[in-house]
C-alpha cells in the first residue's frame, strides 16, 4: 500500500508535466479565443476593438471557406481509404512467410522516417516535375502526354504524398495485430472448406477492426494538419489549401489573426470530434 | 499441427513483398542514388540507374554553399535537447502514476493524451506572438521548449506504459527493506526503466527531428534545422535535383538508420498503448 508521504510525493512528481501541459493547453487556447472576438491586424492599425462573433461569420462566408473543407476531406478520405486497403492487404502479406521478411518490412518502413519537407520536394521535383521527372519519363515511354501533377491533378498527387508516407503507419500497426491472431482458429476455418476470401471477411477482418479504428483516429487526427507537404509543393495553390493551411495563411500571410483565430476555433473543434472517439478506446485499455 | 506452406507459396509470397517493398522504398532509394549524379546525369533522358560517373561533388557543393552544418547542429540541438528535456520532466509523473496510482490517474493520463490533439495551427498566433515578446523568435530554445510541449504526452504515455510493466512487489521489497524513496528511485527503478527509457528517447528523436509545422513557423535564418534547410529548395534556381538529393539524403539517413531501431516502440508509442 502507498503511504501518505509517498503519495504527496506522487503528487509533487506530477506536478512539473502536469502544470506544463496545462500552461501549453490554456494560456494560448484562452489567446486564440480572446482573438477570434477582436478586429486584429497587427500590420494595419492593431487591436481594433470588439466585434462579437462576426470573424467567426465572415470566416465561414468567405469564398474560400468552404473549398478549404472540401479540400481537407478529399485529402484526409483519400489518404485513409489508400493507407487503410493497402495497409490491411500488405499486413497479410507481410505475415506469410517468405524469405528476407525482416528486410521488406524495413523497406516498407522506411518512408515514415522521411521528414515531411524532403518526401514532398523529392516527389514534387524528381517524380511529378512535368520535364523532368521521372514519372513524366514513364508517360513519355508509353507515348503518353506527361501530366502536370501538382497543378493539373493537385489533390491527387497530394494524396499520393501523403498516403506514402502513411502507408508504412498503417500496415506496421495491423501487421502487429494480425501477429496476435490465432493461427489454430484460422486452421480449423480452412479445414472446414472456408474460401479465403470467407477467412479474410469472417476472421482476419473482424479481428483487424480496433486496429483500424485507432489507425484510422490517430491518422485523422496527424491529416488534419499537414502542413509541410502542402507549403512547399503548392503552396496552397489549385485547389489544395486545407483548413489548417487557409487558417495559416490567414495568420501569418495576411496578419489578420482575429479572423485567423476564429478559423482556428474552427479547427480545434473540428480535432476534437475525432480526438474523443479516440479517447475513447484508448481509455477502454486502460481499463483492462 | 502446422500450417502445411508449399515451397511455390513460400516463392510467390516472397517476389510479391519483395516486390512491393522494393517499390515503396524506390523514392528513397532514388534520392540516395541521384545525390552521387552530376546535375546532368540526374535529368538524363532516359533516366541513369548504374552505369554513371559516381561523384560525391553534391555533398561537397551542399555543405559549403548552404552552412549546412550549422542546420544540423540545429536539428541535433532541437531534436535531442526537446527530448531530454521532456524526458526529465516525465520521468517523476510517470513514476508516480504507475506506481502510486490514484483514483484520478486514468483521468490525468487520457487529459495529456488531449493536449497532443490541439490542432497546432489553432494555437499558432498565440504562441507565435508570445515568443516575439519573449524573444523566442527563431531561438533554438523556443523550439526545444515547444517540441518538448508537443511530445510531451506521447513521452509520458511510453514511460508509463514501460514502468507498468516492472513488478510492483520488487519496489515492495525494497521498502521493506528499509530504502527509501530516493534510494528506490535510484537503485532499483532506474536500472529496470533504462531500456523503455531508451525507447522513449530514440521514437521522440525522431519524431521531434522530422517535425515540420512549428520548426518552418517559429525559424528563420539563425535557428532553422533541416526540415526548413530542405524546404528553402522549393524554389530553386538552375538544375539542382543532384544537390537537393545530397541535402536530403544527409537529412534523412540518420533518422532512417535510427528509425530501424525503433520500429516495435513505434507501434505502441504511437497508439498510446492501443496496440501492442
Amino acid at each position: 500500500m502507498a503511504t501518505q508521504h509517498s503519495r504527496s510525493a506522487a503528487r509533487l512528481m506530477m506536478a512539473p508535466a502536469v502544470v506544463l501541459l496545462l500552461g501549453w493547453m490554456l494560456i494560448p487556447l484562452t489567446m486564440t479565443l480572446y482573438f477570434s472576438f477582436k478586429k486584429y491586424l497587427p500590420m494595419r492599425g492593431g487591436d481594433l476593438g470588439w466585434v462579437g462573433f462576426e470573424n467567426y461569420s465572415r470566416f465561414l462566408s468567405s469564398s474560400s471557406f468552404w473549398p478549404s473543407i472540401t479540400a481537407t476531406l478529399m485529402i484526409v478520405g483519400g489518404v485513409l481509404i489508400i493507407t487503410v486497403v493497402l495497409g490491411i492487404l500488405l499486413a497479410i502479406l507481410l505475415n506469410q512467410p517468405m524469405w528476407g521478411q525482416g528486410v521488406v518490412r524495413i523497406l516498407v518502413i522506411a518512408p515514415f522516417f522521411v521528414m515531411p519537407t524532403v518526401s514532398a520536394l523529392v516527389w514534387k521535383n524528381m517524380f511529378m516535375d512535368p520535364n523532368y521527372g521521372l514519372l513524366a519519363y514513364l508517360w513519355k515511354f508509353f507515348g503518353a502526354q506527361p501530366v502536370e501533377w501538382l497543378s493539373q491533378a493537385s489533390l491527387p498527387s497530394i494524396i499520393m504524398i501523403v498516403s506514402w508516407q502513411w502507408l508504412p503507419f498503417a500496415t506496421l500497426i495491423l501487421l502487429t495485430a494480425i501477429q496476435s491472431l490465432d493461427g489454430e482458429q484460422l486452421e480449423a476455418s480452412e479445414m472446414d472448406g472456408a474460401s479465403p476470401l470467407a477467412r479474410f471477411g469472417y476472421i482476419v477482418l473482424p479481428h483487424l477492426a480496433r486496429a483500424i479504428t485507432i489507425v484510422i483516429l490517430i491518422q485523422t487526427i496527424f491529416l488534419l494538419s499537414i502542413f509541410a507537404e502542402i507549403f512547399v509543393t503548392t503552396g496552397g495553390a489549385f485547389g489544395t489549401k486545407t483548413l489548417t493551411y487557409l487558417i495559416f495563411q490567414r495568420v501569418l500571410e495576411s496578419q489578420n489573426v482575429g479572423l485567423g483565430s476564429a478559423g482556428g476555433v474552427y479547427a480545434i473543434i473540428l480535432a476534437n470530434i475525432v480526438a474523443i472517439f479516440l479517447m475513447r478506446i484508448v481509455g477502454k485499455n486502460l481499463d483492462a | 499441427m502446422a500450417r502445411a506452406v508449399t515451397r511455390n507459396r513460400k516463392i510467390i509470397n516472397t517476389a510479391v513483398a519483395w516486390g512491393i517493398g522494393l517499390l515503396i522504398f524506390f523514392p528513397i532509394f532514388w534520392t540516395i542514388l541521384t545525390s552521387f549524379k552530376t546535375e546532368a546525369t540526374a535529368i538524363a533522358d532516359p533516366p541513369v540507374l548504374f552505369n554513371f560517373h559516381w561523384t560525391l561533388e553534391n555533398y561537397s557543393v551542399v555543405m559549403e554553399r548552404s552552412n549546412y552544418g550549422r542546420f544540423l547542429t540545429n536539428s541535433i540541438i532541437i531534436a535531442g535537447g526537446s527530448t531530454i528535456l521532456g524526458i526529465i520532466i516525465a520521468v517523476p509523473a510517470a513514476w508516480s502514476m504507475a506506481f502510486v496510482p490514484s483514483p484520478r490517474t486514468k483521468d490525468i493520463l487520457l487529459w495529456m493524451l488531449s493536449t497532443k490533439m490541439l490542432p497546432a495551427v489553432g494555437v499558432l498566433y498565440p504562441i507565435y506572438l508570445m515568443f516575439i515578446r519573449m524573444g523566442l523568435l527563431d531561438t533554438r530554445l523556443g523550439l526545444v521548449i515547444v517540441l518538448m510541449l508537443i511530445n510531451l504526452p506521447i513521452i509520458v504515455w511510453m514511460l508509463y506504459t514501460y514502468f507498468k510493466e516492472i513488478p510492483g512487489e520488487i519496489l515492495e521489497a525494497a521498502r521493506m527493506d528499509g530504502a527509501s524513496l530516493k534510494e528506490e528511485l535510484i537503485y532499483i527503478l532506474t536500472p529496470m526503466a533504462i531500456p523503455g527509457i531508451a525507447s522513449t528517447l530514440l521514437l521522440n528523436v525522431i519524431l521531434a527531428w522530422n517535425e515540420a509545422f512549428w520548426t518552418l513557423n517559429l525559424t528563420a535564418a539563425k535557428a532553422a534545422p533541416l526540415t526548413a534547410f530542405i524546404a528553402s529548395y522549393s524554389s530553386p534556381e538552375g538544375l539542382f535535383y543532384a544537390k537537393l538529393s545530397a541535402a536530403s539524403t544527409m537529412a534523412i539517413a540518420p533518422i532512417l538508420i535510427l528509425g530501424w531501431f525503433s520500429q516495435k516502440q513505434l507501434v505502441s508509442g504511437l497508439t498510446f498503448g492501443a496496440v501492442k
